[in-house]
């Protein structure tokens, strides 16, 4: 297990430096959501029926876990990108814990995202968001975020390792955006229709979403709402262990098998 | 077992789909030597080199690479070998600095700051250790490479294809670090497409053609296979006959006429016959020489004949099972 650690922290610094000596992606995936936030929150906060103030508040919680399940597509380009390059085959013959490798990657997206977090909260702040639970429980919705996003992480480099190829990891990176969309990140979904919010409400992020609203008291859970959304905490504790346990196997496999 | 070889594998196989890349390799290089993987594209070079240096499982077969099972084993295996290849890169988003560092802590080195500044004034890039990796030249990125797989001096040292696209400047230091690190002791097992490159750094050529070692010798037992190449040019087309006695006689071998040049030819296996030899036989025999040339054998001569004749064998063999 130190093996582990210890080659995973050197896999986190070689992710970090590589952000350092690299910056642009981290710039785009960390002024995307605050920039979504005010595009959403005034042009479509003044066309929908709650008040924008409300809908502001409603969407901060959405953002920060749809933009937790598209930093996805961070691990995927860069397991992908590594793949195509020759960097994970150096790596594979190294004798390095099998596991250091994607733990390092998902180290460095969790790290990546606890940063983005505080400038997004307090843009969030200002436009009217805020904090109406206990401080515990914001605390707690945090660390459901980041549970999430740690999930994410490891599905992104499975599905990197897999199509070894950035532009192709690219393409489907762009599909992950329609994801947050079948949801209740950015609308309520009591005005689906009724498969389709059952659909919505079945996708990982609304009970994430729904917890952090809870937790944050920013909306109450909705009446009718399927399991994971109306136990919303419960519910995403339970995709979250879900997630992991199918997607860090395989991406830990898929490295060590290398085909 | 304690064995001389630093890499020992016995029929190893392996498929891709359709492809059976290999078909069992037999291969055996001594500790301490070079030992060049020659062979055409799709040979199975780099099928063989990604099986031994554990980034592939093989389909059957076993391997011993430092003393260690490639199977039983793989991560012992691991921490004795250096890679360097077509595939095996360097970070390019990280300067040559923080790779080697990154490289060295992940060896277990101690002071990974120093060492790395060790391998970068030896390879010649200090200079432009702390701009990332990815602006680098070909050759510069090369022996970034190298400096890589030598954070830790490998017991086993891999080198897939080390100089292609390399200009013949950058060429000659990769191949000065390879004698040094032989001279210390290091096996290497160098894949390579060019001859040359086989004949200046290997102790001993395995040749591999369809997934198999074909043939095996060092690069004088493969040229010996071809032998020299003999030409006389004579300045009266009469005396061609009396020409290509002497020559029958000198080489043993069958001379081939070019009367429009009026030359005649032949190959001999014979490594005492010189050119002044040559030259006082035909003249003591009365042959007025216009010209004459011996031309040692290159390795593309052996290459090219053995894998011709492995090909005439395989398709004998179909041949005859087809009937």
């Amino acid at each position: 297990m130190s093996t582990l650690a210890y080659d995973g922290g050197a896999m986190l610094g070689r992710q970090l430096l590589r952000i350092r000596n690299n910056p642009g992606l981290l710039i785009l995936t960390q002024t995307m959501p605050i920039t979504m936030l005010l595009f959403f929150g005034y042009v479509f906060g003044s066309a929908l029926a709650m008040p924008g103030a409300e809908y502001r508040s409603f969407l901060v919680p959405g953002l920060l876990v749809a933009t937790a399940a598209n930093g996805l597509m961070t691990g995927m380009f860069q397991a992908a990108q590594d793949t195509h390059r020759g960097v994970m085959d150096r790596f594979r013959t190294l004798p390095v814990s099998r596991a250091a490798v994607p733990l390092g990657q998902a180290a460095a997206d969790l790290v990546v995202t606890a940063a983005g977090t505080v400038p997004f909260l307090l843009v969030g702040l200002a436009v009217g968001w805020r904090i109406e639970g206990s401080a515990l429980e914001a605390v707690g919705a945090l660390a459901l975020l980041l549970l999430f996003r740690f999930a994410t992480a490891w599905v992104g480099i499975f599905l990197g390792l897999l199509t070894r190829n950035e532009e192709a990891a690219g393409q489907l990176g762009g599909a992950t955006f329609i994801l947050p969309l079948l949801s209740n990140a950015y609308i309520p979904t009591e005005g689906l229709p009724g498969w389709l919010r059952t659909l919505a409400e079945w996708n990982p992020i609304s009970a994430v979403t729904m917890a952090l609203r809870d937790l944050f008291g920013n909306a109450p859970v909705p009446d009718g709402a399927a399991w994971p959304v109306a136990h919303p905490v419960a519910g995403s504790l339970a995709w979250c262990a879900v997630l992991l346990a199918v997607f860090a196997p395989l991406a830990v496999r898929r490295y060590a098998r290398g085909e | 077992m304690t064995s001389t070889y630093a890499v020992l594998s016995e029929g190893l196989e392996k498929r891709f789909g359709e492809v059976h890349a290999l078909r069992g390799l037999d291969l055996a290089v001594a500790q301490g030597t070079v030992c060049g993987l020659l062979g055409p594209n799709g040979a199975g070079k780099t099928t063989a080199v990604r099986l031994l240096t554990t980034l592939l499982r093989p389909d059957a077969g076993s391997a011993r690479v430092a003393g260690h099972d490639l199977l039983r084993d793989p991560d012992a295996v691991r921490g004795s070998i250096g890679v360097t290849g077509q595939y095996a890169s360097v970070d390019g988003d990280l300067t040559g600095r923080q790779n080697l560092q990154l490289f060295a802590r992940l060896h277990r080195v101690r002071g990974p700051a120093g060492r790395a500044g060790e391998l970068l004034d030896r390879f010649g890039l200090a200079e432009a250790a702390d701009r990332p990796a990815s602006t680098y030249s070909g050759g510069m990125r090369r022996r970034l490479d190298l400096a890589a797989s030598l954070v830790r001096r490998p017991e086993v040292l891999f080198l897939d294809e080390p100089t292609t696209g390399l200009d013949p400047a950058s060429r000659n230091r990769i191949w000065d670090c390879v004698r040094e690190l032989t001279a210390d002791g290091t096996t290497v097992l160098l894949t390579t497409q060019y001859l040359e490159e086989a004949d200046q750094l290997a102790d001993d050529i395995a040749l591999v053609d369809r997934g198999r070692v074909a043939h095996t010798g060092s690069p004088a037992q493969f040229k010996s296979v071809i032998g020299a190449h003999v030409e006389v040019v004579v300045t009266d087309p009469d005396v061609l006959v009396k020409a290509a006695a002497v020559l029958d006689q000198l080489t043993g071998a069958e001379p081939s006429f070019d009367h429009e040049r009026r030359a005649v030819a032949a190959v001999t296996r014979d490594a005492t016959l010189t050119l002044p030899r040559l030259v006082r036989e035909l003249d003591a025999a009365g042959v007025p020489l216009l010209d004459a040339s011996l031309k040692p054998p290159t390795l593309d001569d052996a290459f090219l004949r053995l894998t011709q004749e492995a090909q005439e064998t395989q398709d004998t063999q179909e041949e005859e099972r087809a009937a």
